[in-house]
């Protein structure tokens, strides 16, 4: 039970640094709350993992601290900082049955027999293992593995965080959707810190309360899953999440006024005189509406999915994607595109301008 | 839908079979001909049913050089499992050092059979070679060709110095082929370095030892030139191992008849202890 903050965390796996993609990670600062369920989101290859096993204390950062309460535990190993970690494959003790498998944290700690069985049962009926519980767990198929996987990260009560690794990669859809609601609802049970890692956007949000985005070895935004839809801070948290994700289009700022192809934009934002290499203008499908009036596009696709439209429409700027309701009229041909000013953000080289 | 049948398909299966009969069924055929006959020559041959594989079976030679073939195949595994094992988990698992050990591990291997047992015959001569000299240098009485205990020692030793390295190379490639997510796991669930090798590293080894311990059982049961060259089977007869035992019995003594009884009686030991082995070892794998 603790409090967890990563301070100026960096790490690579090569000897000596150079580039910036040399490194792994590059100076993570992040507090994660006791009792909090978090979701770590990123595409392959954007150092999840990497973090993940920081934390657990699997590799050793090449800078930087990480503290438990404030205890700085950098050099501690995995048993001493009393974490729970679940990887990608279920790893599972072959010559063991299931309740040697579930029991085995327990007795490497020495915990009593008695306890032991009760914490396992318990564990095993939450996870549905009971009636194959004496049964070796070689026999097991994939998704019986990782739920043991899964039972030996949870039977421990006194961790200080249980960690995910996409943990249900291996599972099939249908049992996917029911394991994750399992964790869910054992996080409200057992109120203990929960980071999920996954690269797939609806598992992150279904899950967390607080969805740390990352991309490209660095955290972009930290936020609750409508933050993240409604106010991206970076244009690769726009991309990545929502579907279709974010509009982003070149603009001009001229004295603070916002202009994409001459075409003025009105945004909440003042800017003032700050310069920027990139300059772009991130607006969602879901805040663009038709209008008599606004930026010319001409309209080169509508697709109805059922519960909306989505509508592909090129302006000199590039391409922009409105969402529309089923049952709205869209316009042929040509039309013009009027974007909700309260949702209309301006990024400077990628990051929000505030 | 009906499936056509063509028999021409088994013209196929020739080649094989001419090269299969010429190299095994009929020369294991032959040996089967010579069990059940009596000839002295001159291509005249009387029947003679089971009369050799009664006086083999009841022989107390052969029970002897079975006695000594079991005993000697016994200590080899006894070593050279274990000591496979724990080298191949001492061995680096990244940087050159890997190629290092490897190349040093192949080389008793690539080295021909009879010149395995001429080198140690010359290393451990009491008088010049460097291994039985230094014994002697140090107050050990050892001497390989006249005291059967240091026979003993001597291809002992020499079998492990030449097939250990199999066994460390089958179980290195064995421990390579773990996932690191199992020892991460492990280290999580805090388990001690016995409960790794316990219940990670010997069942996920378990395939590749089944057929090290296999191909070593087969090779040491049927060991033959080594000791031929080292000791000759001496002194006396104490490392008379079953193949050299039948060697005299078919060309020193030419008794083909009680040879060729015996070599169907040893290659049938052979045959059923691998089978029960294997089908004990593979007994719980169809499950998974």
């Amino acid at each position: 039970m603790s409090k967890i903050s990563l301070k100026n965390l960096s790490h690579s796996y090569l000897s000596s640094q150079v580039n910036k993609e040399d490194w792994a990670l590059r100076d993570v600062n992040i507090d994660w709350n006791d009792g909090g369920a978090y979701a770590l989101l990123g595409p392959s290859g954007c150092g999840k993992t990497t973090l993940l096993n920081i934390i657990s204390g699997l590799i050793n950062p090449t800078e930087g601290q990480i503290l438990f309460n404030g205890e700085d535990v950098t050099n501690k190993n995995p048993v001493e900082r009393n974490i729970a970690q679940i990887f990608q494959f279920p790893v599972i003790y072959d010559t063991m049955t299931v309740f040697d498998n579930l029991a085995f944290p327990l007795k490497n700690r020495g915990i009593s027999e008695q306890e032991i069985k009760q914490k396992v049962e318990e564990i095993a009926e939450m996870l549905e293992l009971t009636s194959t519980l004496h049964n070796r767990a070689s026999g097991l198929t994939a998704d019986g593995k990782q739920k043991i996987s899964l039972g030996r990260g949870l039977v421990r009560s006194d961790v200080n965080v249980i960690m995910f690794d996409e943990p249900l990669t291996v599972i099939d859809p249908h049992l996917k959707w029911i394991l994750r609601s399992k964790l869910k609802e054992l996080h409200q049970k057992i109120n203990r810190t929960m980071i999920y890692v996954t690269h797939d956007q609806t598992e992150a949000l279904t899950f967390a309360d607080q969805v740390v985005v990352m991309h490209e070895a660095e955290i972009v935004q930290i936020g609750t899953p409508v933050e993240l839809f409604e106010k991206p801070r970076h244009t690769f948290v726009g991309h990545f999440i929502g579907s279709p994700g974010m509009n982003i289009l070149p603009c001009k700022i001229d004295n603070g006024a916002i202009s994409i192809n001459g075409n003025k934009i009105e945004t909440k934002i003042d800017i003032k005189d700050k310069s920027f290499s990139k300059t772009e203008v991130g607006i969602r499908p879901e805040f663009i509406e038709f209008n008599e009036r606004g930026l010319p596009v001409k309209i080169l696709k509508v697709s109805n999915t059922g519960r909306h439209k989505i509508i592909d429409t090129e302006s000199e700027s590039g391409k922009i994607k409105v969402i529309a309701k089923s049952s709205d009229n869209i316009p042929t041909g040509s039309a013009f595109l009027n974007f909700k000013k309260d949702y209309t953000y301006v990024y400077g080289d990628n990051w929000i301008i505030e | 839908m009906n499936k056509t049948v063509n028999q021409k398909a088994w013209l196929f299966v020739i080649p094989v079979f001419v090269l299969v009969a010429f190299n095994a069924i009929i020369p294991l055929m032959t040996v089967v001909n010579y069990a059940f006959q009596e000839t002295f020559g001159n291509n005249v041959f009387m029947w003679e049913g089971t009369r050799w594989f009664k006086q083999i079976l009841l022989s107390d030679r052969f029970h002897a050089a079975l006695g000594r073939q079991i005993l000697f195949t016994l200590i080899i595994l006894f070593i050279q499992i274990p000591l496979g094992i724990f080298i191949a988990l001492t061995m680096p698992k990244e940087g050159i050092g890997v190629s290092v050990c490897l190349v040093l591990m192949s080389m008793p291997l690539l080295i021909p059979w009879n010149v395995v047992g001429a080198m140690w015959n010359i290393f451990a001569l009491p008088d010049i070679g460097f291994l039985g000299h230094s014994l002697n240098a140090l107050g050990f009485d050892y001497n390989f060709t006249q005291q059967s205990g240091d026979a003993w020692f001597t291809t002992v030793l020499m079998d492990v110095w030449h097939w250990t390295s199999l066994v460390v190379l089958l179980s290195y490639a064995g421990l390579r082929s773990i996932q690191p997510a199992y020892y991460q796991a492990a280290e999580i669930d805090g388990a001690s370095r016995w409960s790794v090798f316990r219940h990670i590293e010997l069942p996920k080894m378990k395939k590749v030892l089944t057929i090290a311990i296999l191909l070593r059982f087969m090779d040491s049961f049927m060991i033959y030139t080594e000791p031929f060259v080292l000791t000759g089977g001496g002194p006396g007869n104490a490392t008379a191992f079953l193949s050299i035992d039948l060697v005299k019995m078919a060309l020193g003594q030419f008794d083909l008849g009680p040879a060729a009884a015996m070599s169907l009686i040893y290659f049938f030991i052979v045959l059923t202890v691998c089978w029960v082995f294997y089908n004990l070892m593979m007994k719980n794998e169809g499950q998974s």
